[in-house]
């Protein structure tokens, strides 16, 4: 509260030493809030009883973010309320306050952050903080950020500060202090004789620090470790590659069980795009390359680092039944697509061009010898293990291929038809222990019928086919939607096939909402299955539960 | 007390609501160049600025609609669209490919930390703003529904005759 009242003060200090008329005029507020409040209700069937319920039917997240904006200079915080979090979210999320104040000056050539900030070196393999409101999700840095871009494409950046761990003070014996330094450098600005050049070029160098004090009873940590990558962007005519590597030091943590091997991340792409065609491949590797700023911690919190997935962002309400999540310990893997535009008029691409899409994308785990005849692998306070770069190890993480195809049939229907075959090792993505991996068809019919130039009904039929997990489900939603205001919807999702047969439940639901420019108010009854649900326009993660959930959202 | 204030500034800031500029943020084109956000320009005619990410299926949904449009908006507004793409380093190089793919012509930019989506206070996507030719932004809009491209391109229409799109 105390930083609150000192942020508001420094505005009001720097309005006042402005006149009344151009501090008026200049002056710019903006900012959004949501909150989204949930009512449970038992549910014997998902296991959720009065008892486990326990007089706690109901969750509350909501938050309010406002920036002040005056000339170069501009200010803002975020309010956040957990009253209590809904389920799925971080139980130490529960409480209120403002986890997120900042103030920033900056000019064409310099910015200067203190407070916290959200910030990502290159790809983020070596330092990114973000926030994701439908995850609960915030690693940023409370401390001062630099970046100076001294001459067109140089752009140097520099930040020193510790992270948020939900409302928990900072303590010198407790999480880390991150430090890093990030250098970008673009050749097709930095030189004029390149600046029309069939090249582009972008080069870019970073270097992390973390420190914290070693309290381990029986292990020597290191209190330093360091983190270094190097990255770069190379487009030829149709043609544009990325790269990056990075290294880690030794950073022996609660999620590598303690070994002291050095970390390594790899990414490279390639793309081919054209009017009409585009074309993509991947290959990454990460091997032990958790970084947080706290060695000790576990779960969701305090990452320095981001370690993208690989895999296909799944939208659909059964084909995101199996997310993979990256396996920061190690895993290797490669991904391709094909986006197709089939011309118009022609006999397959029809009176208005077929869109065609195939990915296909598949990860390892990464393999892993003795590092000497002394330790096992993994074993704790030890080198861990010895791994060959280019090596894949046996075990499947995950196996994805996507084919979609997008037609419009005439002015009011069209269509979009996916089918997709996946492996899911749940073993390891979900820690269900000695599950074999999931083998899993899905299809989907997804139609649009436009009744008149604003209303619309959408239908969409689903199927997913597996002998193991929970087998077989088939799911159906409706969507009527009424431009620019109003939709309503229901859906269905039924475990049809569960070899169980007391466990062959319907997951119904139905919703509908109001838009008014960007106030927006969605109100939804039923049951949800954990995932990522997309209704009346807008998608959002979230978790299981049966009950009454309302969202209401603005922006000014 | 902390309520009170932040109802204050709501107040304050919905009198204030229409004309904002736009921040400067440094972002990314397609091909990996760094963008400052105050270069978005058009000449003084209208400027449509859409957040959407592969993820989204509604987003995807109205830049087809945009797209489809887009060249008789041109003609009859001048209007420029800017699509920003909000896809973190899991999808940004799929962003230029998957572009190509679908054919789309508007202007691309990459926004992989979320930090001009942060700037612009948007919340959730597709979110649409409209700016008039001093770059002030006059309309937004959150979420799509089929048909919403119509009531979007009356709101163009307006501010490319100077009028106020909110009356």
């Amino acid at each position: 509260m105390k930083k609150t009242l000192l942020t508001i003060t420094a505005i009001l200090a720097i309005g006042i030493s402005l006149n009344a008329q151009e501090f008026l005029e200049k002056s710019e507020v903006h900012g959004s809030f949501e909150t989204d409040g949930m009512f449970y209700q038992a549910d014997n069937d998902l296991g959720i009883t009065d008892s486990l319920l326990n007089g706690k039917n109901f969750g509350f997240n909501a938050f309010a973010d406002i920036i002040y904006t005056l000339g170069d200079f501009s200010a803002g915080f975020r309010y956040e309320a957990y009253a209590p979090p809904i389920a799925g979210f971080d139980s130490r999320l529960e409480g209120q306050g403002f986890p997120y104040l900042w103030a920033t000056y900056a000019t064409e050539k310099y910015s200067f952050t203190v407070g916290n900030f959200y910030e990502q070196f290159g790809n983020g393999l070596v330092l990114r903080t973000y926030q994701e409101w439908t995850l609960g999700y915030d690693n940023s840095i409370n401390g001062v950020r630099i970046i100076a871009k001294p001459v067109k494409g140089v752009i140097l950046k520099g930040v020193y500060g510790t992270q948020r761990f939900f409302w928990n003070k900072w303590d010198k014996n407790g999480r880390g202090i991150v430090k890093g330094m990030d250098a970008e450098l673009n050749f097709n600005d930095v030189f004029a004789s390149m600046t029309d050049s069939w090249l582009s070029l972008t080069l870019g160098g970073s270097a992390v620090s973390k420190y914290q004090v070693d309290n381990d009873p029986s292990l020597k940590l290191p209190q330093n470790v360091g983190a270094f990558a190097g990255r770069f962007n190379v487009g030829v005519g149709k043609f544009n590659f990325t790269s990056e590597y990075a290294q880690k030091i030794n950073d022996p943590s609660a999620i590598n069980n303690y070994i002291y091997k050095n970390g390594q991340g790899f990414i490279l792409t390639g793309s081919y795009s054209t009017a009409g065609l585009g074309l993509f491949a991947m290959f990454k590797r990460y091997d032990n390359m958790s970084y947080k700023s706290d060695q000790s911690v576990s779960g969701n919190a305090l990452d320095i680092n981001y370690l993208p997935a690989l895999t296909e962002d799944h939208i659909y309400m059964l084909a995101s039944m199996y997310p993979y999540a990256t396996q920061a310990n190690g895993e290797i893997g490669f991904q391709f697509q094909v986006n197709y535009k089939i011309p118009k008029d022609t006999w397959i691409g029809g009176k208005y061009g077929t869109g065609l899409s195939i990915n296909f994308s598949q990860i390892n785990d990464i393999d892993k010898q003795k590092a000497n005849d002394t330790a096992g692998i993994d074993q704790r306070g030890t080198l861990g293990y010895k791994s060959e770069f280019f090596k894949f190890g046996k075990v499947i993480f995950n196996r994805d291929l996507t084919i979609g195809i997008n037609r419009k049939f005439n002015k009011n229907l069209k269509g979009i038809f996916t089918f997709i075959n996946q492996e899911y090792n749940q073993d390891v993505v979900l820690g269900h222990t000695g599950e074999p991996n999931v083998l899993a068809n899905i299809a989907v019919v997804d139609m649009t019928y436009k009744f008149t130039s604003k209303k619309a009904l959408r239908g969409e039929l689903q199927g997913l086919w597996t002998k193991e997990d929970k087998q077989d489900w088939a799911a159906l939603l409706l969507e009527y939607t009424v431009s620019p205001h109003w939709f309503f919807s229901v859906a269905d999702q039924y475990n049809y096939g569960n070899d169980i047969e007391a466990n062959r439940l319907h997951y119904y639901t139905g919703s509908f909402g109001y838009t008014y420019q960007t106030t927006r108010i969605a109100v939804t009854y039923g049951r949800q299955r954990e995932g990522v649900v997309c209704v009346g326009g807008v998608c959002r993660q979230v978790p299981a539960s049966n009950g009454f959930s309302i969202t209401l959202s603005s922006n000014f | 007390m902390a309520s009170m204030v932040l109802f204050g500034v709501v107040l304050f800031a919905q009198e204030n609501n229409a004309g904002n500029k736009l921040p400067s943020v440094t972002i990314k084109t397609l091909d990996g160049n760094s963008f400052n956000t105050r270069d978005i320009s058009n000449d003084g005619k209208p400027i449509m600025i859409s957040f959407w990410a592969l993820w989204c299926k509604p987003c995807k949904l109205e830049m087809d609609a945009y797209n489809e449009n887009y060249a008789e908006w041109v003609d009859k507004t001048g209007v420029k669209i800017y699509a920003v793409s909000i896809d973190d380093a899991r999808s940004t190089a799929k962003v230029l490919p998957f572009v190509s793919g679908k054919g789309w012509t508007m202007e691309m930019l990459l926004d992989p930390n979320g930090d001009f989506k942060r700037a612009m206070s948007v919340n959730m996507i597709p979110h649409t703003f409209i700016l008039n030719g001093n770059g002030e932004v006059v309309y937004q809009h959150t979420s799509y529904y089929e048909g919403l491209e119509d009531e979007i391109f009356e709101i163009i229409q307006k501010v490319a005759a100077g009028e106020n799109p909110n009356e």
